[in-house]
């Protein structure tokens, strides 16, 4: 919004994207559906969601990483009709290569295109100098630090002068301060139009992050991935965090990705939470639950809390912090309501007692309240044995969703399991067991 | 301290391959009999060249110390040569595995079955071959050597590789096809560089095998065939027909002095190179160290030396390597008629080498042959595990003892590790003459020769797994005073596990790979017999009986890759999933 530019144009196109991953047979992991974006020239565009959402996935295809199962994607400004040419990208793990110096990494895309080597040395230097690497040229990758990597993996995407930069939650292997300071370099880069580059599409899950430097943020639900909004953001550039504008964005934000669907489940096969036995379970360790209730019921909370803030204080991120809410809210440890926790009853009890009376609650709700708890549960009650194979739950499980999600909604029955001590698991064997009644 | 580190990359990488497959599987039979197929008509063809009887009784080799020099350096070269063809062989056939799954559901059995092959059970087939080829030609017993040394070298060097290209990081790869790099800037900037570390330290235990055979192929006796070629092998040869002890010393006192050379001067030096192409962002602290490396990176020699070399890289043409990985043009429906293909092409070709191993076989071998054969199995089978256990027994401790000390351990890694590479039956007369002189029993006395170059490799890896026990464990064993019996069971002996079984993994096939040299030796005139099934593939091999040798390598290999499966890949498995220490 702030570029000195003629009238924005698309850049890029996609239309009705689809992706799925896995095999053809058996239930595949729908991780995008019905996905439309346009991106124009001089903006920032950001893609917000949880974790499993497709928004990496998104940019890969665009990218021409991933070839979408349905839908289409066109780069308009393509100098020669290859995807390749007009996108390049910057990954969340830098994605150097140890064994070539700062210049030899940034010089690789010149190379893959056939560039002379005076040439590619000319322009390498050039974008290492704009990036603030002057001076490391000659260094290897594990001789710099976190920051100083991204800001190769930078210099390597500038240099082949793409018109749209990609970025991969290009900060969010980064500390704190340096995430910091490479943002502000970035945008004042972005903002003096000093790059070489159009339109900059910046996958993240920070949610501060996106409203500092986005001029549209798209909100993503997850499993299957699909855009739930799109917010403008039209805060002048320097952004301020402690603006109350800005707050108020970050809070509707939270609240957004909070929101739980509308409607009618869609098919569960398709990877949805669902609901029963087929309800899909993030793997949350008990001490972060506790620890959120404690946080939750401590002073200056007292019981409730705005998303943000507890995002803040936790020094937790959106995509971390959602999913623990959401478990607590499962649990009926909690409620949430637009961008606030409030604390049930339960939790609050929960909080005041010991680790036994803890323990107890933790059980009651989870065998009232994780349907597969029960069943679990049940089953060895059943059994003269007081055993059964994980593989039977495993194979329940795999009706209703695809096999990473079984594996992971399987970890967190036993994790939570083990806590209340509803039933014991031994992973040398793979079996359920009721060794430690309560 | 090398090991610590090539050791710990190793072990993940064998690790992730111990979990795959446990069992034979059909694709191994499909090897297991293509291969054998081969072997047969190779046999057949190189007989039907009618080749004529090989003569060169001692082709000039001459006890003479002054020629000693020249006969070490010829040695040297035959192992380069084998080692620049293990190279190429690796580069070809562990891309073709990497990129391509037709290609790579036949090689990489095919690669686990030659590498359980006792490699001197090659010598019958190779000799053949190669004195076929060039009938009455030294250039084919030069071959015909430098093959065999090849044959101990190049398998495991080619799964190391295939290895590295099955994990290249993703990160990486998407970065490269994201700017489009070609297959051959792809090979150079990503895919050797990552195989590097792992391609240098399996090379460097190919050449440490190799010397073993380099001295075993020098004087090859197959049937009527006698080859000999100048060098330390046929020098040894001699000496030990002549009962001339001081020859045998002065063989010994070469190649010491070839070894610790080659260490030195190449070996290291490539370690201390390669230490840059780990795949760690971090910067290591304690990095592989050569004078010499630094010697040349001072003078800049290095420099000078590669530029040429760099040059002719960035020569090459973009598009010069095929793209395996692409699609086929013609889409789904095409890939599918040619997986198809392929797969019929492979049933023939395995019936085919189904029939004509039976009909050969037949023709030949008895059944109370082949049991007796797999008889003489049990016995070798029992020597290699007993004498394994026996080198456990005594190693764990001293080499526990050593890792915790890292003054010793300093000292004495290298020394392990030259240990290792000398060949030990440069050893072997000395031995003999001992077993004569006592007149001691052969079947058992016979027996530790089995065990005596390949027990280094329990040494070096308990030293190494001693040696990266954790600090704070070591701590907290002593705060909490274990006593010692406890603090062996719950704490060392887990902690060096996964590193031992390294070491008794390549122990064991190295055994089996000396038992075919050990169970039967001459000194003079005496020749000592141990029963068992190396003696039965020497004796073979001797007498120029094709289908004996070749009774005597399926069977072995059989017990090999069986051994393999179901002793110490379990083990390492185990060792992977629940004693790793990081």
């Amino acid at each position: 919004m702030t570029m000195v530019m003629d009238r924005p144009t698309p850049l890029v196109e996609v239309d009705s994207l689809k992706h799925v991953y896995g095999k053809s047979a058996g239930p595949g992991l729908v991780v995008l559906e019905d996905v439309n974006l346009t991106l124009n020239s001089g903006e920032i565009v950001g893609l917000l969601g949880r974790s499993g959402s497709g928004k990496s996935t998104l940019l890969r295809s665009i990218a021409g990483l991933i070839t979408p199962t349905a839908g289409r994607v066109e780069i308009k400004d393509a100098a020669a009709g290859d995807t390749a040419q007009g996108v390049a990208m910057v990954f969340q793990t830098f994605a150097l290569f140890p064994w070539l110096t700062v210049q030899k990494n940034v010089e690789l895309g010149l190379e893959a295109r056939g560039v002379h080597p005076d040439e590619r040395r000319k322009r390498s230097l050039a974008a290492i100098d704009l990036i603030g690497l002057d001076g490391f040229e000659n260094a290897y990758p594990k001789e710099l630090s976190g920051g100083m990597r991204q800001r190769v993996g930078l210099a390597r995407a500038l240099v082949v002068q793409p018109s749209i930069l990609l970025m991969d939650e290009p900060f969010s292997a980064l500390d704190v301060l340096t995430a910091e300071t490479l943002r502000t370099d970035l945008l004042d880069l972005w903002l003096e139009g000093r790059m070489p580059i159009r339109s900059i599409l910046l996958v993240t899950h920070n949610i501060e992050e996106a409203v500092l430097m986005c001029d549209r943020i798209l909100v993503f639900s997850s499993n299957p991935g699909r855009v739930i909004a799109e917010i403008k953001v039209e805060l002048p550039q320097p952004r301020k965090r402690l603006d109350p504008a800005f707050r108020a964005l970050v809070d509707d934000i939270y609240a957004r990705m909070t929101a739980r669907p509308k409607g009618p489940p869609a098919a569960v096969a398709a990877g949805l939470p669902g609901t029963g036995l087929g309800m899909a379970l993030t793997h949350i360790s008990t001490n972060e639950l506790s620890g959120m209730i404690e946080s939750l019921s401590n002073p200056p909370n007292n019981g409730s809390a705005d998303l943000a803030d507890m995002a803040r204080e936790l020094q937790l991120e959106a995509d971390e912090l959602i999913p623990l809410a959401d478990t607590l809210q499962l649990l009926r440890f909690a409620e949430i309501d637009g961008d606030t926790v409030r604390l049930t009853a339960v939790a609050r009890r929960y909080a005041d007692s010991d680790v036994d009376e803890r323990k107890q609650i933790f059980a009651r709700q989870l065998l009232a309240y994780v349907p597969l708890a029960a069943h679990i549960r049940r089953v060895l009650d059943d059994r003269a044995s007081h055993q059964a194979p994980a593989s039977r739950f495993r194979d329940e499980l795999e009706d209703f969703m695809s096999e990473p999600r079984a594996e992971e909604t399987l970890d967190a029955i036993v994790s939570w399991g083990r806590y209340a001590e509803v039933f014991a698991f031994h992973d040398d064997e793979d079996r359920f067991s009721l060794d430690d009644p309560t | 301290m090398v090991f610590l580190t090539t050791d710990r990359m190793n072990a993940g990488l064998l690790a992730r391959f111990a979990r795959r497959r446990l069992t034979p599987n059909r694709f191994d039979l499909v090897a297991f009999l293509l291969l054998g197929g081969v072997a047969v008509v190779v046999l057949h063809g190189a007989r039907q060249m009618n080749l004529p009887i090989s003569h060169l009784p001692n082709a000039g080799v001459t006890l003479d110390p002054s020629r000693l020099p020249e006969y070490a350096l010829r040695s040297t070269l035959r192992m380069f040569a084998a080692i620049t063809a293990s190279l190429l062989f690796t580069f070809v056939v562990a891309t073709l595995a990497a990129k391509s799954r037709k290609a790579e559901l036949i090689i990489l059995p095919a690669l686990d079955i030659l590498q359980s092959i006792p490699v001197l059970g090659f010598m019958t087939f190779t000799l053949t071959f190669f004195m076929g080829l060039f009938p009455g030609n030294e250039l084919g017993e030069e071959l015909a050597s430098i093959f065999m040394v090849f044959t101990a070298q190049a398998w495991n060097m080619a799964f190391s590789f295939y290895q590295s290209l099955r994990t290249l990081p993703d990160d990486l790869q998407d970065v490269s096809r994201q700017f489009g790099l070609s297959p051959w800037q792809r090979f150079i900037r990503l895919e050797l560089p990552f195989a590097t570390p792992a391609l240098v330290w399996n090379t460097m235990m190919s050449m440490s095998g190799g010397w073993f055979f380099v001295v075993a192929s020098e004087a090859m006796a197959v049937g009527n065939n006698n080859v000999v070629v100048p060098g330390i092998g046929s020098w040894l040869a001699l000496a030990t027909r002549r009962s001339d002890v001081m020859a045998v010393a002065w063989a010994v006192l070469a190649m010491a002095v070839v070894i610790l050379l080659y260490d030195q001067l190449l070996f290291r030096p490539v370690v201390a190179w390669a230490d840059k192409f780990r795949f760690e962002q971090t910067a290591s602290e304690d990095v592989p160290e050569s004078w010499f490396y630094d010697l040349l990176r001072r003078t800049r020699l290095l420099r000078r030396m590669t530029a040429p070399v760099a040059r002719l890289a960035r020569l090459m043409p973009r598009r010069l390597l095929p793209n395996l990985a692409a699609p086929v043009p013609g889409g789904a429906v095409t890939a599918r008629w040619i997986d198809r293909i392929w797969i019929v092409l492979v049933a023939v070709g395995v019936a085919w080498s189904a029939l004509t191993v039976v009909r050969y076989l037949a023709a030949n071998i008895s059944l109370r042959d082949t049991l007796t054969v797999f008889g003489l199995g049990f016995i070798t089978l029992a020597r290699v595990l007993v004498l394994i256990a026996i080198a456990t027994v005594i190693w764990v401790p001293i080499g526990v003892w050593i890792g915790l000390r890292p003054a010793w351990s300093q000292r004495i890694q290298p020394l392990a590790q030259f240990l290792a590479a000398f060949p030990v039956n440069l050893l072997y007369p000395f031995a003999v003459s001992a077993i004569v002189a006592f007149s001691l029993d052969p079947n058992i006395w016979l027996s530790p020769l089995i065990i005596l170059g390949t027990q280094w490799y329990i040494v070096f890896n308990v030293i190494a797994g001693a040696s990266a026990l954790p600090n704070d464990l070591k701590e907290a064993a002593d705060m909490f005073r274990l006593r010692s019996w406890q603090k062996w069971r719950d704490f060392i002996l887990p902690g060096i596990f996964p590193y031992y079984v390294t070491g008794a993994l390549t122990a064991s096939g190295g055994s089996w790979n000396a038992s075919v040299v050990v169970e039967v030796v001459t000194w003079g005139k005496t020749t000592l017999h141990a029963a068992g099934l190396g003696a039965f593939i020497q004796e073979a091999t001797t007498a120029g009986n094709f289908p004996r040798v070749a009774l005597g390598m399926t069977v072995m290999s059989i017990f090999v890759i069986l051994l393999n499966r179901t002793l110490w890949r379990p083990l390492y498995g185990y060792a992977a999933d629940n004693l790793r220490l990081s």
